[in-house]
């Protein structure tokens, strides 16, 4: 067993384990805090498969700033674990039934395909920073200019839509009255 | 490393995923599953990229985490604007589109 075999191994099992955690865990801190060692699992992924540009933007955009918004939500909510709610036992049965499907089915689907080939062998210097420079900004400048519109076009719907709102009309508060109460 | 192994360790995350939106009540938590799917996309297309030998792969990475943050931005000011509606954020009481 080589060294690639044993971290490939370790970083699977741990990635299986922490993603079981972000579904399974009760408390959503807890969840959020396993969905980060997900992403760091993932950027060891990455960095076998020489990606490494990949990796540190993972760990840069994902476990920095992505999760440390939805954690800031989570502890703006105050969730705790009483106000939890909780599926059915028979609907949750059914989700896990129809989710072992999709993997079973895939999996014998796919059972069969014989790639030749090897995904750590091979060149080096495809994931790094000057590589990829060269064909994003030569291939690739439409869509990357075309994604800085979509940035801003999300942030300024995402301040829209948190925005406070100054007069509620009438049938909304009600409303949450009548969940408060 | 066979290429194979990638794609079942993906296809799992995949499947996680998947469990997750339909089993959990919370929509954090479901907007969470989500990403695990989007980056379960990501190792398959980092794989098939050294697979190739082709760096385009890589730059479609780079693509789905631009659109999975400005979705998470999107997203959670939803989530923010419909717990201070309902003071709740679970899916089961959003369904007010069906009456």
């Amino acid at each position: 067993m080589s060294l690639h075999e044993i971290v490939f191994w370790l970083l699977s099992f741990m990635t299986i384990a922490c993603g079981l955690g972000v579904v399974l865990s009760k408390n959503p801190v807890n969840s959020v805090l396993f969905l980060i060692a997900t992403f760091f699992t993932l950027s060891g992924h990455y960095v076998i498969m020489n990606a490494q540009f990949i990796a540190i933007v993972n760990i840069i955009v994902y476990a920095g700033a992505i999760m440390v918004l939805f954690l800031f939500v989570i502890m703006l909510m105050n969730l705790n674990k009483d106000a939890e709610p909780q599926k059915k036992r028979l609907l949750q049965f059914i989700g896990f039934i129809s989710g072992g499907a999709l993997f079973l089915v895939i999996i014998a689907a796919l059972r069969t395909v014989s790639l030749e080939g090897n995904a750590v062998d091979g060149t080096m210097d495809i994931g790094l920073i000057e590589n990829l420079g060269m064909v994003l900004f030569r291939d690739y400048v439409l869509p990357f200019e075309i994604s800085s519109v979509l940035f801003l076009s999300a942030m300024v719907g995402a301040m829209i839509i948190a925005k406070k709102e100054k007069v509620p009309t009438d049938s909304n508060t009600d409303h949450s009255q009548q969940i408060k109460s | 490393m066979p290429i194979n192994y990638y794609i079942f360790l993906s296809l799992a995350l995949f499947a996680i995923g998947t469990i997750g939106v339909l089993t959990r009540r919370n929509a954090i938590i479901v907007f969470m599953s989500v990403e695990l799917m989007l980056n379960a996309v990501n190792l398959l297309m980092v794989a098939f990229s050294k697979f190739h030998g082709l760096a385009d792969a890589q730059i479609f990475v780079f693509f789905i985490m631009v659109v999975a943050a400005a979705e998470v931005a999107v997203g959670l000011s939803i989530i923010v604007m419909v717990y201070r509606k309902i003071h709740s954020v679970d899916i089961n009481l959003l369904n007010r589109l069906k009456h």
